[in-house]
């Protein structure tokens, strides 16, 4: 091959290759980037072959990196010229350095309009091309015509209608409207029938943006579609130059297979039949071959396949054909097909029901995530994201967090983002998810955004029981060695508020707990400095006996930081000094923090947001798109008695349909079509001594996720008096749009009496109802009254039940009792008549004593350390308010060899109450939540039932 | 389903073609091409050809000292993209002759026009190697 013509070209790009260095480069540029302007600006009578020398050069020093604004002109005038050698060069360059938005694009318009419709091909080849990458607007509204003449023409050669179909598409692109959709359907359609394969892949491209933008117009196309697959499987009349290594052209199967994704659903049954047959022939037809070219082609087509396949819903046998043949492509050698094995999985899970036969796959994929190439971890990451579920959350999460600790620094940001997400949406109980966060903050410290603590300082403060459990847990990591700043700022917080419920534990004084958190002081920021001067006060006054030592201490603390470099830090230590030295008056003041109102998670809806951030309409997100609104099962269904409208939408993928007609007493026992998550704040009145009747305002989030998106949420504050209740709940419409027909019926359990009041029917955007509700307790029971909510939002009928945080616990108040009083109504209830109802329950989660202690606590029992003489047993007392109040008395009494058996007595005069309240705390005790209680009573919403969706698990936490 | 850029540069990181078929500042590209050229050259013959970067997806495919890269968007068929690639290639071997980057460097306007009867707009025109080279040996004629 000869050097080109251009000498000069070639010393150019001699001298620059070399250079050296970058210094030496840019000189040499800057060199030459001055003779070009002199030459440009002075010689007016430049060569045509001089011209085109120096835009080379141009292009040359352009893709070096540097500007060349100032030669766009001469660039641009080229394509004016008379020959061809130089208008080609004027266009290609010209559409490498400019833009659309380029000016002097303008003044060649005529020009280039004149080489489209003239009869030079070469010419119209050059303009049409140069149109089809940098065309804008005005080009659009200018030459639409022209070129869509071209395109359609009998008498232009191949050569010339392949680049005109592409102009048009960017030209449509720039202005939809030159496309007008009433001729084009049918044009589009005899497109199809072209037998040149250049001309027919570059129209598959228009039409691919046609049909992504109205498919039902272009609907006449899928036949078409369909029979260039079948000519192109079959080899039918494929010139030798469009195959490669012997498979008819790839690209154009591939793009034809993406056209017809973009129909919504294909229902011909001729086409259908057709193109299955045609689908069919890849999915069995491609074999490994050792040829690595020609194996990435028939591979290319597989999974194009496989992506159509998994569109048009296909039978049953089809898809588990599709998950088998990914499932053996995750575990192959070849890292490509390895790669796109998962992605390819990851994408049928957006689309398909096939979520049980993806998880057998779940160990090969958890392989993935150490593969030594990150783009396969990567991809092995977003496969165990989008897999994950109540079921697998707990394996997954925690795979993850083993991860973390090996894991390159490209990917730790987005692992410990997703392993936090997944922790709090599919959370089996919330000190797990405690857990989850805290060893994430340990490993990854710098990528567990504030968000993330801020979240779980959230659910603590809102979760009676999970206080001390956190706390404890906190006071652990800090025990650690380097100890992330992150984790100090969590830990000093969670301390500062709740450590004085572990001061009965070993290392947890309020002593301890200070000298531990204020190791960390002297190397911490400043923000965190002043979060852990607010745990300081909160221990100091927090403590039940003041301890001098401690005073000394912290005050001196206050006192040094009072003259602090910053503000913040500065004025809280003055004011806490003040504060502290006033003594146990200031008690009410460093309170614990009120409950937080639900909120949404800030870490999903940011989740939420970045998935909706991808810009171009592709295929999967249209597929999305349809298969939310095919989901649609069933319309308003009202029951024929009218009487309570146990209606059910199905959501997409399950497609059971509730009997209209559930009656009340089986309600809990129809699957809960919607996943929810309840979290309850469990009133804090463990003290009754000090504690008025009705405890502080439990408020309540009941963050409720539509499974397509949250559009309602729902929330609930309560308060409690003996037998009587009075919940609020806040009706939500988080859309954009109304709900109508909007019904909140509560199906009140037989020993509860409720009065609700009106909903009205209709909430309007973005606002919030209120439904106050009357809860009196009559006879005791362990069933729990549930929410029947249903409302229209546009599109169907949505209806799900939740269960309403009204629990045995509600009507129970701790009761304190003298020694010698508790034994002599101990004595009484042994009988005879044996009032004292005893049971040895196995498979008990295995507690410490203090911490089962703390359970019953929670459950407003209130504990009578000492009591009993043996220190394994646990015992305590409370009232439980039905139409009368009952004295209930508890005792637990733990094998030290097997902490999961143990016996437990519950003893009260009215023996219903005494079976209903064994049961209850039974179930708290057992391992899985209810899992394992009997379903006693008929019409009892039946555990086993419940345990479907995160719900269930969560609601174990009521 | 589109193609946003074609790259070729040398195992040293040196660009020796860029074509772009989306509009970036040159401050843009300069930071682009640095980033992704560390990223790809890094990798081993035992890792996969597809490497994410931002919202790109780069197929690359390494021929000797030169490293032939395309980044399309997320929805694109990479294996289909990689094969292009080895299209791209057979064609420049059989314009040049057992091409080799010395070839690119000093016909930089050859490689421009081969590539331009290849890729339009960000897709694929052509793939039969007859009708690629059609134009550029007439021209070749008339020299």
């Amino acid at each position: 091959m000869a050097l080109s013509g251009m000498r000069g070209l070639s010393v150019f790009i001699s001298d620059v290759r070399n250079c050296q260095n970058k210094e030496l480069e840019r000189a040499r540029v800057d060199k030459e980037l001055a003779n070009i302007r002199t030459k440009f600006k002075n010689d007016k009578g430049l060569t045509p072959y001089e011209k085109k020398k120096y835009v080379w050069k141009m292009l040359y020093i352009f893709m070096l990196g540097y500007d060349v604004d100032f030669g766009h002109m001469e660039a641009v005038s080229l394509i004016s010229a008379p020959k061809y050698a130089e208008k080609q060069v004027g266009y290609i360059v010209t559409s490498s350095l400019l833009n659309e938005n380029h000016d002097f694009l303008r003044l060649v318009i005529n020009t280039v309009r004149n080489d489209i419709i003239g009869r030079n091909e070469t010419f119209q080849c050059l303009a049409l091309t140069m149109v089809g990458n940098i065309g804008g607007k005005e080009f659009s509204e200018s030459l639409a015509p022209d070129v869509q003449k071209l395109l359609i023409s009998n008498s232009c050669r191949p050569l010339v209608r392949k680049k005109a179909a592409l102009c048009l598409l960017r030209l449509y692109r720039k202005n939809p409207d030159v496309v007008s959709v009433d001729g084009w359907a049918d044009r589009m359609s005899q497109l199809l029938d072209e037998r040149e394969i250049g001309v027919l892949t570059a129209v598959m491209s228009l039409l691919v943006a046609l049909v992504a933008n109205n498919p039902d117009a272009y609907w006449n196309c899928v036949s078409k579609c369909v029979r260039v697959l079948e000519r192109l499987t079959r080899s039918q009349d494929i010139p030798q130059e469009y195959t490669y290594y012997g498979i008819p052209s790839p690209w154009l199967q591939v793009k034809t297979m993406r056209v017809l994704q973009y129909f919504p659903a294909i229902d011909d049954p001729n086409i259908r039949r057709s193109l299955f047959e045609v689908l069919q022939r890849v999915l069995m037809g491609t074999d490994a071959v050792k040829n690595i070219n020609k194996n990435n082609a028939t591979h290319a087509v597989l999974f194009e396949a496989l992506a159509l396949v998994m569109h048009l819903d296909a039978e049953k046998d089809m898809m588990a054909q599709c998950v088998g043949l990914l499932g053996k492509f995750i575990a192959v050698r070849e890292p490509n097909i390895r790669y796109l094995g998962l992605e390819n999985m990851t994408r049928m899970l957006m689309v398909s029901d096939v979520q049980e036969s993806i998880k057998r796959h779940q160990v090969q994929i958890i392989t993935s995530l150490r593969d030594p190439d990150i783009s396969i971890r990567r991809r092995s990451l977003d496969l165990l994201y989008g897999m994950c579920d109540v079921t697998n959350a707990k394996d997954i999460v925690e795979e993850l967090l083993q991860y973390l600790t090996t894991a390159d620094f490209a990917i730790r940001e987005e692992l410990a983002l997703k392993a936090a997400i997944l922790a709090e949406k599919f959370a089996p109980d919330l000190s797990w998810y405690v857990d989850v966060i805290l060893q994430l903050i340990e490993k990854a410290g710098d990528f567990v955004s504030d968000d993330i603590w801020y979240r779980v300082v959230q659910f603590v403060t809102n979760n009676d029981d999970l206080q001390p459990y956190a706390a404890a847990k906190a006071r652990d990591f800090l025990d650690k060695p380097a100890v992330h700043e992150t984790m100090v700022k969590v830990a000093g917080y969670l301390l500062g508020e709740y450590s004085h419920l572990l001061s009965r534990r070993p290392g947890c004084s309020p002593k301890e707990v200070f000298s531990i958190i204020h190791d960390k002081f002297a190397t911490v920021s400043t923000p965190t400095k002043a979060i852990l001067l607010s745990a300081y006060i909160k221990i100091l006054l927090h403590s039940q006996t003041v301890d001098p030592e401690l005073q000394n201490h912290v005050l001196a603390v206050f006192r040094k930081n009072e003259t602090y470099l910053d503000a913040e830090v500065q004025q809280r230590a003055s004011e806490y000094y003040a504060l502290s030295r006033k003594g146990p008056s200031m008690v009410d003041v460093m309170a614990e923090m009120p409950k937080f109102p639900e909120r949404q998670s800030a870490l999903l809806k940011k989740a939420e947001d970045t998935e909706v951030d991808v810009a171009d309409t592709s295929a999967t997100k249209l597929r999305l798109m349809q298969l939310t609104s095919t989901a649609v099962v069933v319309a308003d269904q009202k029951p024929a008695n009218g009487v309570h409208p146990a209606l059910t939408r199905v959501p997409s993928g399950q497609r059971n349909i509730e009997a209209p007609t559930v009656p009340v007493a089986n309600g809990g026992q129809s699957p809960a079509p919607v996943d929810f998550l309840a979290i309850e704040a469990a009133p804090t009145h463990s003290a009754p001594e000090s504690s008025p009747l009705v405890g502080p305002g439990d408020s309540l989030a009941l963050a409720l996720m539509d499974n397509q998106a949250s559009t309602v949420q729902i929330g609930l504050k309560a308060e409690w008096r003996g037998n009587q209740g009075r919940i609020v709940l806040f009706l939500g419409n988080k859309h954009t749009a109304p709900l109508l027909s909007v019904k909140a019926v509560i199906l009140p359990p037989r020993h509860m009496q409720l009065l609700t009041s009106n909903v009205p029917d209709t909430i309007p955007p973005r606002a919030q109802v209120q439904c106050p509700v009357e809860v009196t307790n009559l006879s005791p029971s362990r069933e729990i009254p549930v929410l029947d909510f249903c409302y229209n939002n546009s599109s169907a009928m949505v209806s799900f039940k939740l269960r309403l945080p009204v629990i045995m616990s509600k009507f129970l108040q701790g009761a304190t009792l003298a020694p010698a009083d508790y034994i002599a109504r101990w004595k009484a209830l042994m009988g005879p008549p044996n009032k004292l109802l005893q049971e040895v329950v196995r498979g008990v989660k295995p507690l410490p004593l203090q911490e089962m202690s703390d359970l019953l606590g929670s459950l407003h029992v209130a504990i009578a350390p000492g009591y009993d003489p043996n220190v394994n047993n646990i015992v305590g007392a409370a009232t439980y308010f039905s139409e009368n109040p009952t004295l209930c008395l508890v005792r637990i009494e733990t094998d030290p060899a097997d902490r999961t058996q143990i016996r437990l007595t519950v003893g009260t005069p009215d023996t219903s109450v005494a079976l209903e309240l064994k049961e209850y705390i039974k179930e708290r005790l057992v391992d899985i939540p209810s899992g394992a209680a009997p379903t006693s009573l008929p019409g009892m919403p039946s555990p086993a039932d419940d345990l479907v969706g995160p719900a269930a698990s969560l609601a174990g936490l009521i | 389903m589109a193609i946003r850029f074609v790259l070729l540069v040398n195992k040293q990181g040196q660009t020796r073609l860029a074509q772009y078929y989306e509009q970036l500042t040159i401050d843009e590209r300069r930071a682009l091409e640095g980033e992704i050229v560390r990223k790809c050259l890094a990798r081993t013959e035992n890792q996969c050809s597809f490497v994410e970067h931002r919202n790109y997806k780069v197929v690359y495919r390494r021929y000797a000292s030169l490293f032939f890269l395309i980044g399309v968007d997320s929805e694109e068929n990479e294996l289909a993209i990689l094969e292009f690639i080895h299209c791209v290639v057979e064609t420049m071997d059989r314009y040049f002759g057992n091409v080799c980057e010395l070839d690119i460097m000093y016909h930089l306007e050859k490689a421009h026009f081969i590539l331009e009867e290849m890729v339009m707009n960000g897709c694929i025109v052509e793939t039969n190697k007859s009708n690629i080279l059609g134009p550029i040996q007439l021209m070749d004629k008339s020299f």
